[in-house]
């Protein structure tokens, strides 16, 4: 068997705005557009994949939230309506998505070698949170390949966000060991934004670009640095300077997700692929992907 | 802004928002204590004259400004982030949307951002859904569920509590209203067996009891003004404050004459969980100065950030 791989990496935030904005027919909510920038930056990314070879997607969400360990969705199937309980007028999206147990339990296992505490998730009522479908969503609209949900382990808030960056990397490594064993070929992905301090009101027409920008210019400043540096191939330095990041901009990579994910792809030092920037009721977005294939990866924006 | 008349809760009731006491009463001693004390108060509440239950969760956090549940029947199918293998809480709960639509109303008349959320398969959260299985299971009384906001703080929490009786006045409703949150909130990060399920550590414990004595003697504006310490203290600091005993204390009028009844304190894989209830008596004890000004109107952010800077 030859050895699995991860064929790429992607950080993607889960606005359920972006969903709304889009119009599928999954969703409930109605709307006249919005957020293109981010938008069209998904089809763009969501085409690139297509183009890649893989059998599943593993995603690490923030709206999973566990305290007791890190979980993995551990049923073939869930099939469910999920309702964003902050933006309820938003997204009300009807999913029907297959996982793949045996890459799931096999980085469950390979997890708890590694000593961090893990479970499995088998309880069949259990409703997908809307990260996980979010972020799938726009990256694979078919719904064609099974994925793995792992959630965020609280860390940074019951220890720091410098524990955070060691559990989170042991979990990523834990995964990374897994996928290759499987000889599976797997894109990962995190699901979250950048900067995280949202607006407490809403405009009347949500869709409104017109209201649309970032909460504040600090936020944006810093934002753009770690972009810059996810351009320049610095992913070790992003982790470095994480700590200060997220507790100066509140920023969503609290939850793990990107330390996760650079940490099982080993840090890469080529550049990151920027699909682009927007915000979201406040909050700063990027999308962005690490294709670790000198062939295809390219420079996108 | 003064209210038309005063209105009538008949009791507050504060409550762990774990499942356990739901899903797994046998599996411990202390478990069963809580529910325990949870069927204690199911059967209070049956025996009041009650219009209505006001819940407030700290497990339903909120970005724009404060959601108000205003589903007439919410039915779904419940199961927790952390404790699925418990298993699933299926509910319906019928909310009094007359009084969730008004509460909008004076939350904006307040300056506060509220709307309400009227949707099916709305994802009620665990603290909620625990606290009115196990104290309103057959829907005899009808419920308004508040969110907590993220962002929000002391000011703005205890404008909330206020715009709470402003529509029990209103409306010349009994209110029977309830918090759904721990005391000392770290649980253990890894499983345990719940037979060896104890508080954290010997220092939330000792605030914990602390509190409950506070609690006990019915000082319930007192707590509220420690909430910055209790915060500080025992709180993982997963919000900007704890905001329980704020909106507890604003909603019942801001004092101590109250009658304090601790009917359980157990732990709940870590936290502090207690079932305690407050009914409004005559007498006060407390001896705090309130050092923080009282607010009536919330205005919003000050925008410190925008004044002084360098023209
Ligand atoms: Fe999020």
């Amino acid at each position: 068997m030859a050895k699995g791989q991860i064929v790429a990496g992607c950080l993607a935030p889960h606005p359920p705005h972006l969903v709304y904005a889009d119009n599928p027919p999954q969703n409930e909510a109605y709307s006249e557009g919005g957020w293109e920038t981010l938008r069209w930056g998904y089809q763009r990314l969501a085409r690139k994949l297509k183009d890649i070879d893989y059998d599943a997607i593993v995603i690490f969400t923030p709206h999973w939230q566990t305290y007791i360990g890190t979980h993995f969705l551990g049923l073939p199937e869930f099939k469910s309506k999920s309702v964003d309980p902050v933006f309820p007028n938003l997204f009300r999206y009807n999913y029907d998505l297959q996982v793949d147990v045996e890459l799931s339990e096999a980085m469950r296992d390979a997890a708890s070698e590694e000593g961090i505490i893990t479970k499995m998730m088998t309880n069949p009522d259990f409703r997908v949170d809307y990260g996980t479908i979010t972020s799938c969503h726009l990256l694979n609209p078919e719904w064609d390949k099974p994925i793995v949900t792992i959630s965020s382990n609280r860390n940074t808030h019951y220890y720091s966000p410098e524990v955070m960056i060691e559990q989170a990397t042991a979990l990523g490594r834990a995964c990374a060991k897994a996928i290759e064993e499987s000889g599976k070929r797997v894109v990962l992905v995190a699901s979250h934004s950048l900067s995280h301090r949202h607006f407490v009101e809403e405009a009347p027409l949500p869709e409104d670009m017109s209201k649309e920008h970032i909460y504040n210019h600090s936020q944006y400043v810093w934002d753009m640095k770690i972009v810059d540096m996810m351009r320049e191939g610095k992913s070790r330095e992003v982790i470095d300077i994480m700590p200060e990041f997220t507790e100066q901009t509140i920023a969503e990579t609290e939850g793990g997700g990107l330390i996760w994910m650079l940490g099982a792809m080993g840090f890469p030092d080529f550049p990151a692929e920027i699909y682009g920037y927007q915000s979201v009721i406040g909050t700063g977005n990027v999308i962005a992907c690490w294709d670790p294939n000198d062939d295809t990866r390219e420079y996108v924006l | 802004m003064s209210e038309i008349n005063e209105p009538e809760i008949l009791f507050g009731i504060y409550c762990p928002p774990h499942p356990q006491p739901l899903l797994s009463p046998e599996a411990s001693e202390g478990y069963s204590n809580l529910r325990a004390a949870y069927d204690e108060c199911r059967k209070r509440i049956e025996e009041s004259e009650a219009d209505i239950i006001i819940v407030y969760s700290t497990t339903w956090p909120s970005i724009i400004g404060h959601q108000i549940q205003a589903l007439e029947k919410a039915v779904w199918t419940h199961v927790d982030d952390d404790f699925h293998y418990l298993g699933s809480m299926p509910y319906e709960f019928h909310m009094d949307t007359q009084f969730a639509r008004s509460m909008r109303v004076n939350c904006e008349k307040r300056g506060l951002e509220a709307r309400t959320v009227e949707y099916e398969g709305f994802p009620i959260d665990t603290g909620s859904v625990v606290a009115l299985q196990l104290l309103n299971p057959e829907n005899r009384i009808p419920t308004c569920i508040l969110s907590s906001n993220m962002y929000s703080n002391r000011s703005e929490t205890i404008v909330l509590g206020k715009a709470v009786r402003d529509t029990l006045a209103q409306q010349n409703k009994k209110a029977v209203v309830v918090v759904v949150s721990s005391l000392s909130n770290r649980m253990f990060t890894e499983h345990i067996d719940p037979k060896e399920d104890r508080i954290h550590s010997q220092k939330d414990d000792d605030w914990n009891r602390k509190i409950l004595e506070f609690f006990d003697d019915g000082r319930l504006e007192d707590l509220s003004q420690l909430s910055r310490d209790i915060h500080g203290q025992i709180r993982v600091q997963k919000v900007v404050a704890y905001k329980p005993a704020w909106w507890l204390a604003a909603t019942m009028g801001q004092h101590n004459n109250y009658d304090g009844e601790v009917l359980a304190y157990e732990a709940l894989h870590g936290s502090g969980g207690a079932v305690i209830t407050l009914t409004p008596s005559t007498g006060s004890i407390g001896d705090k100065e309130f050092d923080e000004d009282d607010v009536e109107f919330y205005r919003g952010d000050r925008n410190v950030l925008d004044k002084g800077m360098l023209e």
